[in-house]
This record gives C-alpha cells, structure tokens and sequence, in this order.
C-alpha cells in the first residue's frame, strides 16, 4: 500500500500542474492515468495542434505543454502510475483507500480527481453479441501476438493500428482486413506494404464492409459482414481485431457517490472540493457556475484545490502562503539555492 | 434564425432554433440535448457529436471537412449519412434540417 498525501487521478495538464502545486507547497503526490503515457487529451487527441490560449505562451502543441509541464515536475519526486485505472474509493476513518485495476493500493487523506472527460478507452463493434466473444476471440488490443500463429485473424479498421498489425500479423497468419470505406487514414507507406501483401494474397482486403455479426457457438467460428450496399458475406475466422481508436469514459467515478452533472462532477470554488470531503475536482471534469473549459482554468483550480489538501495532509500544521521569487523552503524544494 | 430539428435515438424529437454561424453540434449542447457529447469541444478530434443526416439533406448542408471521414471511422456504427455534427454550419439554408442522433456516441 503506498501511502501518499494526496492521489491524482489523470496525468493531463490540470494534474500535471496540480502536481507541481502540491510539491511546491511541500506535500507529496502520486498520479494514476489509464493512458500509456503522460499528457491526456493533449497527447492522445491533439499532440500536433496549436494551443494559442495558455498564458505568457503564446503558441505551442499539445505535445510542447506537456513537456513543458513535465519539466517544471523535474526538481520533485512525482511517482506515475500509468496503464491503470482507479476503480475503487472507499473511506476508513478519514483516509481514503483507492485500489487500481492493477492491484495497486493507495492511503490518503485527498483525493483529486483532474479526469477531464474520462479515461480512455477502446472504441467496441456495434453488434452487442460481440461482447460473449470479447477477450477470448474478439479484442482491442494485442497483448501476445503468438495466439494469431497458424490462424484466420479478421482486423476491422483504417488507421494505423489496423494496418501495422494486418502487415505484421500476415507473416504467421491468414489476414483479413476490413474498413468500412475505400480510403485509409493510417501511414501510406504502410498502405502501400498492404496493397502489396494483397496483391501476393496474404492479405485479403474487404472495404466498404463492416462487421454484422459474429457467430460460433462459444467459440467463434466466422463473422458475417455487410458491405454498404447491403450485401452480407460470411468470412471463417478465428479471431476479430478491432482498431477504432478510443473514447473517453466517466468509468467507475460514476459510482463514487459525487453529485454529478451530465458528465461532471459538482465543486465548490473554494476548495474544488466535491461533496465527499477530501475529494477534489478539477479541470475539464469539474463544474460550478461559469466553469470555463480551459487548460488555465485548470491550472487555477489546481493551485487552489492543493492548497485545500494542505490542510488534511497535514492537521497539525498551519498553511503559510508564499511565493516561489522569495520562499527559502520552496526553493529549497526547488533544488535552487536562496540569495 | 434556423430551425433544426435533433431525434434521439428513442424516437424523441426536438426541434430547436440555432443561431447562424454555430455549428450543429453548438445547437444541440446548447439546448441540452442528450445524445451529442462533443467531448473535444467541436476541434474535430473525438468522434462523439456524431449523426445521421436525412438523406433528403445530405447534398444540401457544407461538405466534409478535411479529416472528418477519418474520425467518422472511429465514430459508433457509421453510415453513408454519417458526418461529425461540429463540421456542418448553421445557415439559412439549412433551415428545417433533421438529423438522427446514434445509440451511442
């Protein structure tokens, strides 16, 4: 169990900078993101697109803030808990034990939530009779790609997932690739591969298809797909891949006891503090009256939301204000030397 | 000022007035109508202001925009009347338009 003063939920701007915050007032974090790396929406949905609005900068990427914001972490001891995802919540005398889909535990006395609109996860099929299949059959994505050897892999998808995988996986295994319209979004040069391994029939390409059902008793034996003009074909498979990207989603927060507002989750402008004392919401997943959804106004309600941990990380201490130009401690938490 | 007119998936319907100039997916937020989440806030990036255009509109509201296909791939169960409700623009042309929201976003 790792005991902490206070748990982040999301590493995206607004957790990143909250975690700055909180050092700098001298308490100790740690962060969780479902995502493989830190960034949030800026990294996932828009790594390449400028941001005009952040201030004293005035245009940078979604990738460029989030380095930046990593760098500004550097002088502190911030621990990432990446690829998991909170899932339970619940208080023991006044701490909180929040427990990740990877076993791991967490003791602290605040919890923040900075989730903006949810963690991410894989886009599913449509058809609802692919869920008896899916982690068995039918899967988002590849954990051990050794299962695929010797069998009939259908991948649906245009991206770049779908393609790298139908080129990799046609060296071991009979490949369909299925995408519901001509064009693919993924790298051309890994389209070109694909024309290609089409061409020496390791491929078999199907476009304007998507997937209509999938059938086997148990066990998946072959899927049914419709082309756009509404003709059906039946392919034999062993396996589905589906490669649609990702959605954010609430997840388990939903259950949390918060009051929640469509997918928000209600603060006051004090704390940012929900209506579970000691957690917190911030950035794009809080709301109160005139909530703007800007990065900046994350930053703010971060700073304010850390310095309401102060109190509850440490009872017996009184929270003084200062600023970084002149505080001895903070520079000294900064590894700067004082004039 | 245009009305649009947004059916959920269940069948209920709203038909609101958009001012010109918003986007179809601003029209919906901003009347609270469940069934467009516009996670990404209209910057073409999420797939989740998803719809059905009625085919009788297809032709008549703007084109696709750069990319918008390659986020409708993402989008929940698409078809040939599918675009990004953030991407169509709220004119005078396009006075009386009907969409149909998916199951899901």
């Amino acid at each position: 169990m790792i005991k902490t003063d206070a748990l982040i939920i999301g590493a995206g701007p607004t957790g990143l900078f909250t975690a700055h915050q909180l050092n700098i007032i001298g308490l100790k974090c740690e962060v969780v993101d479902n995502l493989d790396k830190i960034g949030g929406q800026c990294i996932e949905l828009y790594p390449d697109k400028p941001i005009y609005d952040i201030p004293a900068v005035p245009e940078c990427t979604g990738e460029e803030l989030t380095n930046n914001l990593i760098n500004q972490l550097k002088p502190f001891d911030v621990n990432f808990h990446l690829n998991e995802r909170v899932e339970e919540v619940k208080n023991e005398n006044g701490h909180w034990y929040v427990k990740t889909n990877n076993e791991t535990v967490f003791s602290t006395p605040n919890v923040i939530i900075a989730g903006g609109v949810g963690s991410f996860e894989p886009r599913k099929f449509t058809p609802k009779e692919c869920e008896q299949y899916e982690g068995k059959s039918i899967f988002y994505s590849i954990k051990d790609k050794n299962i695929f050897k010797d069998k009939i892999v259908s991948i649906f998808g245009g991206g770049d997932s779908a393609l790298d995988w139908a080129v990799e996986l046609s060296a071991n295994s009979n490949v369909n690739l299925i995408h519901r319209r001509d064009e693919f979004r993924g790298a051309q040069s890994t389209l070109d591969k694909v024309y290609e391994l089409e061409k020496e029939g390791k491929i078999n390409l199907f476009t304007k298809y998507q997937l209509k059902i999938p059938k086997g008793k148990g066990k998946l034996d072959s899927i049914d797909i419709q082309h756009e003009n509404k003709e059906i074909k039946n392919l034999k498979t062993d396996y589905v891949l589906g490669f649609f990207g990702l959605i954010m989603q609430l997840g388990p927060i939903a259950n949390w006891g918060l009051n929640l507002n469509k997918k928000t989750i209600e603060v006051d402008t004090e704390k940012f503090e929900t209506n579970q004392k000691g957690i917190y919401a911030v950035g794009d997943i809080c709301s109160y009256p005139g909530k703007l959804k800007l990065i900046l106004s994350g930053f703010h309600e971060g700073a304010l939301a850390a310095r309401a941990c102060f109190k509850l990380a440490r009872p017996n201490e009184k929270y003084r204000f200062e600023f970084t130009t002149s505080s001895s401690s903070i520079l000294k938490r900064l590894g700067k030397k004082s004039d | 000022m245009p009305k649009i007119t947004y059916i959920e998936n269940n069948g209920k319907s709203h038909t609101v007035e958009v001012d010109k100039g918003l986007t179809v997916m601003e029209g919906a937020v901003q009347n609270n109508i469940s069934g467009i989440d516009a996670d990404c806030g209209g910057s073409m990036a999420c797939a989740t202001c998803h719809v059905y255009v009625k085919e009788e509109w297809y032709n008549k509201i703007n084109e696709k925009s750069e990319g918008e296909d390659d986020m409708l791939d993402q989008a929940h169960n698409p078809n040939k009347f599918s675009r990004l409700s953030c991407q169509i623009s709220v004119t005078d042309e396009i006075d009386g338009l009907v969409v149909d929201l998916p199951e899901k976003q």
